[in-house]
């Protein structure tokens, strides 16, 4: 007889138990060795918790607790250990080291087969600032991949604030800043175009924000964009070459593609930003970047960064990466 | 951001994999891919083959709706689709790189000529009964302009449900409006004009950016002058 589970969520049997805990293990492991210690936080938090580091964070999964409190299934696990930290570690030595393995919870389109709980692995580096902590996040990040035997995957690396700055430059207000702000995250260079026309700027100005989107590659891509010019340019430039050069330094700008059209759904990023990709896979296996502002929410005053991998699309990489190996397609 | 884990298996490496719109899109998209240096003879011809190998890329033909699916996930590159399907399918994570500018429609509310079934209903129930294949579309536009509607999803002529009493009038997309006229129906309100785009795989896009950025601009020229010759 069969007894039907909710649309989104699945059960693990034993055997691919056995090669989740495998990769679990390692990807711990690597956290562990570079002395990032694992922390678990609860897997339901205050709605307020959630909202107060991202509006957008706020749970797709909310209800009511015995004394008419609103709490939320987390979406997220760096704000949840924003909280952590603001709460336990305030007088800690810094720069501090966390890790988790947890799952969060996420709004699904129906009929689409997508899962409401995604199992995260990743770092929090708190206290440290941009570039050395960035680089360090990266570094990390890249061992990770390789206990995960991905090594044909990449890390591409943006900057948050770039377009942000670059529309204040132009002199567009807030309002007009999100609408274009939401193409560009949607990756709608098509619709950006438009509205930026609609924008009343310049049409050097639009031709300089189109062409920044399709700008990426190696450290090349920094001459590129400096040739597209504007102050914010530059200093979003000065941003991604430290980080790239701080990379280099500790010899892992190898696998890392500078991207001036990233840009993150996720509000609370400032400054540098992440997102892993593998051949074998369609879908972004992961992500992170610097979140200078968010640790202030909670009344720290701490630069951070840190990533998270979906350890189920790592895993479905695995498998792809090894079916090639064999010689399959 | 979009998690999903099931379906999303790609060939690595070989050449690009560009998904064509069968249909009425169809016969531009072979014209612009001809004009960009991609030779599309084979598509012309009356082979049943859905796989078609050229010089620098692999041709999938399918359904335009499907476009979106296939590049979501890796399993095409690239695609060509309508602005209407991406629209109605707005959370498959896509690249929409470039208006190829062909295949121009409007997405159109429309009712039954000199019949006041859509205003009545608006007035007398609150809500007008709106016939459509493209239900995401239909309920963003009325919501965006504050009028409630009773959604009917159809997945064939959508012309024929107010002509027999299925809703008050319908959102469907009309290129010359010749089917509406010859159903007796008038568009009353223009929603948004649609016209084939190019998008690409999100990984795609960042790992073969080289490949996708030069068909890309092969495309835009293309599309140009096809466009400047129209």
């Amino acid at each position: 007889m069969i007894h039907p589970i909710p649309p989104g969520s699945r059960d693990v049997l034993p055997g691919e138990m056995r090669e989740l805990r495998r990769l679990n293990r390692a990807l711990i492991e690597v956290f562990e060795e570079r002395g990032y210690g694992e922390v678990a936080t609860p897997t339901i938090e205050y709605d307020e918790v959630m909202a107060r580091g991202d509006g957008r964070a706020s749970g797709a999964y909310r209800f009511f607790d015995e004394s008419g409190e609103l709490l939320a299934l987390r979406s997220d696990m760096t704000v949840p250990i924003a909280r952590l930290v603001a709460s336990r570690f305030a007088d800690a030595e810094m720069p501090l080291r966390l890790c988790y393995l947890a799952s969060t919870f996420r709004a699904v389109t129906p009929q689409r087969g997508q899962l409401r709980e995604v199992v995260q692995a990743g770092i929090e580096l708190i206290g440290a600032p941009a570039s050395e902590g960035t680089a360090e996040v990266v570094e990390v990040l890249e061992a990770a991949l390789d206990a995960a035997g991905l090594d044909r995957a990449v890390i591409g690396l943006g900057d948050s604030d770039l377009y942000r700055q670059l529309l204040a430059e132009y002199g567009l207000e807030a309002g007009a800043q999100d609408a274009i702000l939401a193409r560009l995250a949607r990756h709608d260079l098509v619709g950006l175009e438009v509205e930026l026309g609609e924008a009343g700027i310049g049409e050097e100005q639009v031709a300089t924000c189109v062409g920044l989107s399709q700008l990426r590659g190696g450290a090349e891509v920094l001459e590129q964009a400096r040739e597209l010019g504007g102050g914010a340019v530059e200093r979003a430039i000065a941003r991604l070459g430290e980080t790239y050069a701080a990379l280099e330094a500790r010899g892992v700008a190898e696998r890392v593609r500078i991207d001036m059209g990233l840009l993150r759904d996720l509000g609370y990023y400032s400054g540098a930003i992440l997102e892993v990709y593998d051949p074998a896979l369609g879908y972004v296996l992961g992500g992170g970047g610097r979140y200078d502002r968010l640790m202030h929410n909670f009344g720290l005053d701490l630069p951070a960064a840190g990533f998270g991998l979906y350890v189920e699309r790592v895993h479905l990489a695995q498998m792809e990466e090894q079916r090639r190996a064999r010689g399959e397609t | 951001m979009n998690v999903a884990v099931a379906g999303s298996r790609t060939v690595p490496g070989g050449k690009l994999k560009l998904a064509v719109p069968r249909g009425a899109l169809f016969g531009e998209t072979l014209d612009v891919l001809d004009a960009a240096g991609v030779d599309t003879a084979e598509l012309r011809g009356d082979s049943r083959s859905l796989i078609f190998e050229t010089e620098q890329l692999t041709l999938v033909t399918m359904r335009p709706s499907d476009v979106p699916t296939y590049v979501e996930s890796g399993a095409a590159d690239v695609g060509i689709t309508g602005k209407d399907v991406l629209l109605e399918q707005a959370d498959r994570a896509v690249y929409e790189l470039l208006d190829l500018g062909f295949g121009r429609c409007r997405m159109v509310l429309a009712g039954r000529r000199g019949d006041n079934r859509l205003g009545e209903s608006q007035r007398r129930l609150g809500m007008m009964r709106i016939a459509t294949k493209y239900p995401r579309i239909a309920a963003d536009y009325f919501e965006g302009t504050g009028r409630q509607i009773e959604l009917i999803e159809v997945k064939g002529s959508v012309e024929l449900a107010p002509l027999i009493g299925l809703g008050d009038g319908i959102v469907d997309l009309v290129a010359t409006g010749r089917t509406l006229a010859e159903n007796d129906l008038e568009v009353r309100e223009e929603i948004v004009v649609c016209t084939a785009r190019f998008v690409a795989n999100r990984v795609a896009h960042k790992l073969r950016a080289e490949e996708v950025d030069d068909l890309t601009a092969r495309l835009r020229a293309a599309s140009r002058t096809l466009e400047a010759a129209r």
